[in-house]
This record gives C-alpha cells, sequence and structure tokens, in this order.
C-alpha cells in the first residue's frame, strides 16, 4: 500500500466534483447558479476540476438583482471570458419592469426577497431541472438539514418535511416534470474551509472581499455600502471606513464588516477568530429565528 | 488533517442535542451572534443556563415540539481534526433517518442514560449501527451527575453493554462517562469522576484511527461522465470521470469493464492539471484506457485481480423508508452508485424487531421495518458485500411512481 496525503480539502474537493458529475450524468438541463460570490467562485473551480478539458455541460446563470456591487460584475464578465463558458443573466429589473415583482418600499427596501421571481421565472423559461448552487450547511439552521440534492415542486418550493433520505454517496435525482432540484455540492463546506481552498487554488476574489475604504451608513448597527439603492434620508450620516464584504450579495442587503484585512490570510485569521457568523451580516436572516427556512419554502436559493 | 464523521444515536431524553451543543459550545464553535440568537430563546434549563440543545434544532416543526425530526448536520473543527456530524432522532419513528445519518459516518456515538441503563432504544441504537457497518462506536453513559458519577452504576451499564456488543459482534467499543449538561469528560476530563483514567469524548474523536478505504485490494471507479471535449486538438480525448470507490489505481495496471467484462489497462490518469501515477480511494480523478472500448455511464472500472460480485438476484438486508408500504408486485429502480435499472422484491425472508433482535417471517415491509429480502435485477450489478466494502455494497430503492427514496438495501450474499 503506498501512502498519500488527503487531507480534509482534498476530501471535500473530491466529494463536490463527485456531485457536480451526477449533476452532469443525471439531469438534461442543469445550470450553475452564479452570484459573484466566493462560494459560487469555488464552485466554477470545481466545475472546471470535474470537467476539464471539456466544456461544463451546464450554462452560468446570474440572478442580477440591479443593485450589485459594481466590482462584482467586472469580476463575472472577467471570469466568463477566461473559462469560455455561457452566461446566462435573469435580470430583476426586467422583472420589475413586466409588473411581475412590486419594488419594497421605506428604508429596509431590498431586491433579495424579489431574486426568487426572477429565478424561477428563468428557470421555467430555460427549463433547467437541475441548479446548482453554493449553499452551505453551516451557513444557518435550516440549510443544515437540507439534503445536497433538494427537490424542489414546480413553485420552487422546498418542504422540509417530505425530503428524501440521502444515504451513502448515492444521490436519487429522478423528478416529474416542472420539478427541479437545488443541487449543494459544497453543503459540507464551512466558510474557513472556502477560505483556505480559495488560498490553497490561488483563485482571484472580486476586490470587495478585501478591506477598502468607502462610504457607509449605519443602518440597524450594521454598516452599509452608500449607494443609490438604499433608501436614505436627512437621518442617515454618510462615513467614510476602512471595510469589507463577507458575503457579496444585493448592495441593499449585505452589510459591511470593519476591516484592515488586505491579503487572503489576513482574512482566514480573521475569521478563525471572529465571533460573528456570516450570515449574520445578511440583514435578510435578521427578521426571525425562521427567516431562512420561509425563504426556502417559497423558492429561494 | 482529516475529517471524522459520526453520528450520534440517542433522543432528547438522554441529552443527544445537548451533548452536540455541548461540544460546540466547549470547542468555541458557537459564534457570537448564534450564542446571542440562543440567548434571546426562551428555552432554558432549569437552573437557567443556556439549553444548549438549542443549537441542533433547524425546522420550526422541531422547536415548537422540542425534538428533532430530520439528520442535522454540523461542523466544528479543532486544531486536529475537522468533524461532521449527522445528528439524528432517536425515537423508532425515525428510524430511517438515523439509517441515513449513519450510512456516512465512521463513528457511531451511542448515548445511554446512566439512571435508566441499557435499554429498549439502546438494543436498537446499537442493531442499526450493526447494519450499517459502522466500526468505531463509543458509549456514552450520560447524566453521570445524576447518579452520583457513582463508579458502580457505570460498571453495571458497560457490563450489561459487552453483552449486546457481543451479540451483534461489535468490534471496537468505547465507553466513557459523561455529564452533557455539567460539561464532564466532554472536552475536558472531569474531576468530579476521578476513578475514571480515560480519555475524554473529544480527546477520543480526535485521534481516534478511522478506516482507511485504501487498504482495500478492491479497486472500484464507477463512471460518472465521459469527458470528450471533440474539438479540433482534442479529437480522439476520451476520459473516463469517477471517484474511486476503493482501493487503488496505478498506471499500467489490469483492469475490467463491467458489466461488458472488456479489459484493458490504464494509459494515463488525470486530475485536472495533474497526471498522477496513482488514484487512491476517495479521489475524483478521470482515467484514460489504452484500447478504445464502450464505456458509459453506469459502468464501473475494477482491478482485473479482484473482481467484484455479478448477479441479478442478491440477498441484501432492506430498510424500508417511504409511507407507502413495500409492494412486491410492482417494479421499483435500484440505483447503485451511477447504475439505475429496474428491480423486483422476489422474496421477503424475514421482518427483525429492532427492539429484541427477534426475526420474524413477514409478508409486508412498511415505514422503518428492517430485514432480509431478496431482489432480482433487471441488469446485473456488479457490486461487493458491505460488510468487504460499504460503498460498492449498498444501493437505494426508487419508486417510479412518486420517484421517492424508499428503501436503503445492503448487500449481504450473491444467490446462485
Amino acid at each position: 500500500m503506498s501512502t498519500y496525503n488527503f487531507d480534509y480539502l482534498d476530501e471535500l474537493e473530491a466529494e463536490a466534483i463527485h456531485i457536480l458529475r451526477e449533476v452532469a450524468g443525471q439531469f438534461e438541463k442543469p445550470a450553475l447558479l452564479f452570484s459573484g460570490g466566493k462560494d459560487s467562485i469555488t464552485l466554477v473551480r470545481l466545475a472546471e476540476k470535474a470537467f476539464r478539458p471539456g466544456k461544463f455541460p451546464f450554462p452560468l446563470v446570474h440572478i442580477d438583482t440591479g443593485h450589485n456591487f459594481e466590482e462584482t460584475i467586472t469580476y463575472r464578465d472577467k471570469m466568463v471570458e477566461r473559462i469560455g463558458e455561457r452566461l446566462i443573466i435573469g435580470s430583476v429589473q426586467e422583472s420589475i419592469d413586466q409588473g411581475k415583482v412590486v419594488e419594497q418600499k421605506g428604508k429596509n427596501a431590498s431586491r433579495n426577497a424579489l431574486q426568487t421571481i426572477t429565478l424561477l421565472d428563468t428557470i421555467a423559461k430555460y427549463e433547467f431541472d437541475a441548479c446548482i448552487g453554493g449553499a452551505r450547511r453551516d451557513e444557518e439552521k435550516a440549510r443544515a438539514k437540507e439534503r445536497i440534492f433538494s427537490v424542489r415542486d414546480e413553485f420552487g418550493q422546498w418542504d422540509p418535511k417530505r425530503q428524501r433520505p440521502e444515504l451513502w454517496n448515492i444521490y436519487n435525482g429522478k423528478i416529474h416534470k416542472g420539478e427541479n432540484v437545488r443541487v449543494f455540492p459544497i453543503s459540507n463546506w464551512t466558510e474557513l474551509d472556502v477560505w483556505n481552498y480559495i488560498r490553497r487554488e490561488n483563485i482571484e476574489l472580486p476586490s470587495i472581499y478585501f478591506s477598502h475604504e468607502r462610504e457607509v451608513i449605519t443602518r440597524n448597527g450594521q454598516l452599509m455600502a452608500a449607494s443609490p439603492f438604499l433608501n436614505m434620508d436627512n437621518e442617515d450620516v454618510v462615513f467614510r471606513k476602512q471595510v469589507r464584504f463577507r458575503t457579496v450579495g444585493d448592495m441593499s442587503c449585505t452589510a459591511a464588516v470593519e476591516s484592515e484585512a488586505t491579503l487572503i490570510d489576513d482574512i482566514i485569521s480573521e475569521i478563525s477568530e471572529s465571533k460573528i457568523s456570516e450570515r449574520g451580516a445578511r440583514m435578510d436572516d435578521k427578521v426571525s429565528e425562521a427567516a431562512m427556512e420561509d425563504r426556502k419554502k417559497g423558492g429561494y436559493f | 488533517m482529516n475529517i471524522l464523521k459520526f453520528f450520534t444515536a440517542g433522543s432528547v431524553d438522554d441529552g443527544k442535542s445537548t451533548l452536540i451543543g455541548r461540544l460546540l459550545y466547549d470547542t468555541d464553535s458557537i459564534l457570537a451572534d448564534q450564542l446571542e440568537a440562543l440567548q434571546n430563546s426562551n428555552r432554558k434549563n432549569d437552573d437557567g443556563t443556556i439549553d444548549l440543545a438549542i443549537l441542533t434544532d433547524g425546522l420550526r416543526a422541531e422547536r415548537e415540539q422540542g425534538i428533532t425530526i430530520d439528520v442535522a448536520y454540523k461542523y466544528f473543527q479543532t486544531e486536529k481534526r475537522k468533524f461532521i456530524i449527522a445528528d439524528t432522532p432517536g425515537h423508532i419513528q425515525y428510524t430511517r433517518n438515523m439509517v441515513t445519518g449513519a450510512s456516512t459516518a465512521n463513528l457511531a456515538i451511542i448515548l445511554v442514560d446512566a439512571r435508566n441503563g441499557v435499554v429498549e432504544q439502546t438494543i436498537r441504537h446499537s442493531y442499526l449501527v450493526s447494519l450499517l457497518g459502522i466500526k468505531h462506536i463509543v458509549v456514552c453513559i450520560n447524566k453521570m451527575d445524576m447518579v452520583d458519577y457513582s463508579e458502580e452504576v457505570y460498571n453495571s451499564i458497560i457490563d450489561r453493554y459487552k453483552i449486546l456488543a457481543q451479540q451483534l459482534k461489535l468490534v471496537d467499543v468505547n465507553y466513557i462517562p459523561v455529564s452533557a449538561l455539567k460539561g464532564d469528560n466532554i472536552v475536558q476530563n472531569s474531576e468530579r469522576m476521578n476513578w475514571y483514567n480515560g480519555e475524554s469524548l473529544l480527546h477520543f474523536l480526535e485521534k481516534v484511527d478511522t478506516d482507511n478505504l485504501d487498504k482495500s485490494q478492491l479497486a472500484r471507479m464507477p463512471v460518472q461522465w465521459v469527458i470528450r471535449p471533440q474539438t479540433e486538438e482534442l479529437h480522439d480525448y476520451r476520459g473516463y470521470a469517477g471517484r474511486v470507490l476503493s482501493g487503488t489505481f496505478n498506471l499500467n495496471d489490469k483492469i475490467t469493464i463491467l458489466p461488458s467484462g472488456a479489459s484493458s489497462t490504464i494509459e494515463k490518469i488525470e486530475f485536472f492539471d495533474r497526471s498522477p501515477n496513482t488514484a487512491h480511494a476517495g479521489q475524483s480523478v478521470t482515467i484514460h484506457l489504452k484500447d478504445d472500448v464502450d464505456i458509459s455511464r453506469g459502468d464501473t472500472i475494477v482491478n482485473a485481480s479482484a473482481l467484484p460480485q455479478e448477479s441479478k438476484l442478491i440477498e441484501v438486508d432492506l430498510c424500508w423508508m417511504d409511507g407507502r408500504a413495500l409492494d412486491t408486485s410492482i417494479m421499483y429502480l435500484i440505483q447503485h452508485n451511477s447504475k439505475v435499472t429496474k428491480c423486483k422484491i422476489n422474496e421477503i425472508l424475514y421482518k427483525i424487531d429492532i427492539n429484541t433482535l427477534e426475526k420474524h417471517p413477514a409478508d409486508e415491509f412498511k415505514l422503518n421495518d428492517i430485514g432480509r429480502v431478496i431482489i432480482k435485477t433487471a441488469d446485473p450489478l456488479a457490486f461487493d458485500l458491505y460488510d468487504d466494502n460499504r460503498s460498492n455494497g449498498s444501493a437505494i430503492l426508487i419508486d417510479s411512481r412518486t420517484n421517492l427514496t424508499v428503501g436503503a438495501l445492503m448487500f449481504r450474499a450473491a444467490v446462485e
């Protein structure tokens, strides 16, 4: 027997590649949901490892809220060009213009919830039967119970009580017409695992993950990037701060954290010591204890 | 650093969620905002301390009822290891969830309430652990604080458990007296049980040596996907992509492709931008063969010197997982790794009463029933026996009317 070094990142990587190849093998029209965040960027690298030198057996799909950080879009377009894969954009602005969804009002208005409709429309339009996403079980309590192959009905709904048992490494992707499956290849990764992997693989990230000076306001005790997408009034005081973002979401719902971390090593030590979990910087989870469970039931990622 | 996957069997009454909560809490794996949510919750222990069990209750229905319904996965790490916990409910109506959680675990923690000792539930959980072939077991005698940390109580429980372990042929069984509520012997060794000379639970978990599938001589790789770029410069490129289930493949190894039985030699092993000489168990790779043979998804590449069993009639242990009972008159689908074929249940040999371990003749299988059946598959399967090779000795049954996963199968023998 030869010895070999197969550490935890290798194991997580091998599992994710296995899952991606199962998607390729089991579905007719899969898609990879690409948000421009570090988790979906990690998925793209894993897909390269799973399918190169072949093409990806799926396009990338970006649900564009129209309230993006500019840096994310720049990154996205550069990356798509580098990997030479197809990008499909589902536009929340278009859904609003078509009257399918109504923009939220008030100070905490965000397009985060509206994305679900655009996502479901995009799935229906292209008849996607599987959507690969970068969600992880360590993010949130409801996610801790979701399967790697998570079946959604034709309304995109997740029913936690009707989940299929998922045994060994066997994934049952059989569905009826109209249903689709959300697939989460990095379910078993933690935030720290993702960062360690990005460091190991030397993966480039959008610049907003690293410390930079930015105009911010304080909203509900959190730092929000000052932007035209945020409903601000006279009470909001804009000031400059050295910050970075731990997740990349809609500008109106993604809070910044104060940080001097300019290098990936700094970020990893910051997270190792951090006392706020990643989704703690997402205002959309704060509404109630069951916020994520409710959104997932409604068709959220 | 590697990963240890373990699962916990026990019910709320045994303090299972408290035990997991304690492991997370004492290893600093709870972050400030989660802790804040915890403190704001109105569930508290009798003495006013935080109810750590809340950390593992994910779904609203579970919070309302104060029980775990589904399998929840939890993660923590120390400097020595990364841990994945499958937290499963312990009541008999959730047997299928336990089987699910146990299917991917290398180690099981079985909780015994020190006040009650080995009870029906302990037998059931231990049986499931033996059924699912989990090699390493830690029996945590919990709630030692409720029995005055008594060594006599502890000894009488482990004496009783040893008889059970023998009966179930459990091999590596370890015993630790703990109080999850008070934190005794979970992370730190307890000063209240000086008579116990063993390790704390966490230290044990950090160092236990889990199975290395690489040691197996049974090199197996189901083909998941054939990579064919069909571009001008890669016109003849044909790579078989899959994950090595067990054993190792080396360059120039003679291999057999099943079910066709064709043989060839490994020409190249690829992993993205590298071309290693060997592919080990657990790795996802791409294999190239010297000969142009017909291979597609669902085929398995195996080493020619250690062939798997091949049969259409297989004796299996079956755990039924669906609300609709087994129907021996219809065809199901069986999924064995990447291979899917039709399947019928030819004969029910017996059902097992998992509380008493008695075998009974049966003509039906309902939710959570476990027993031995003979299946007949449309295409032959290339499998190993579950005890020899878990990953190539297991399969699931799918009801094609609902597409639900309705059964877990563990292969026990090929029927001639």
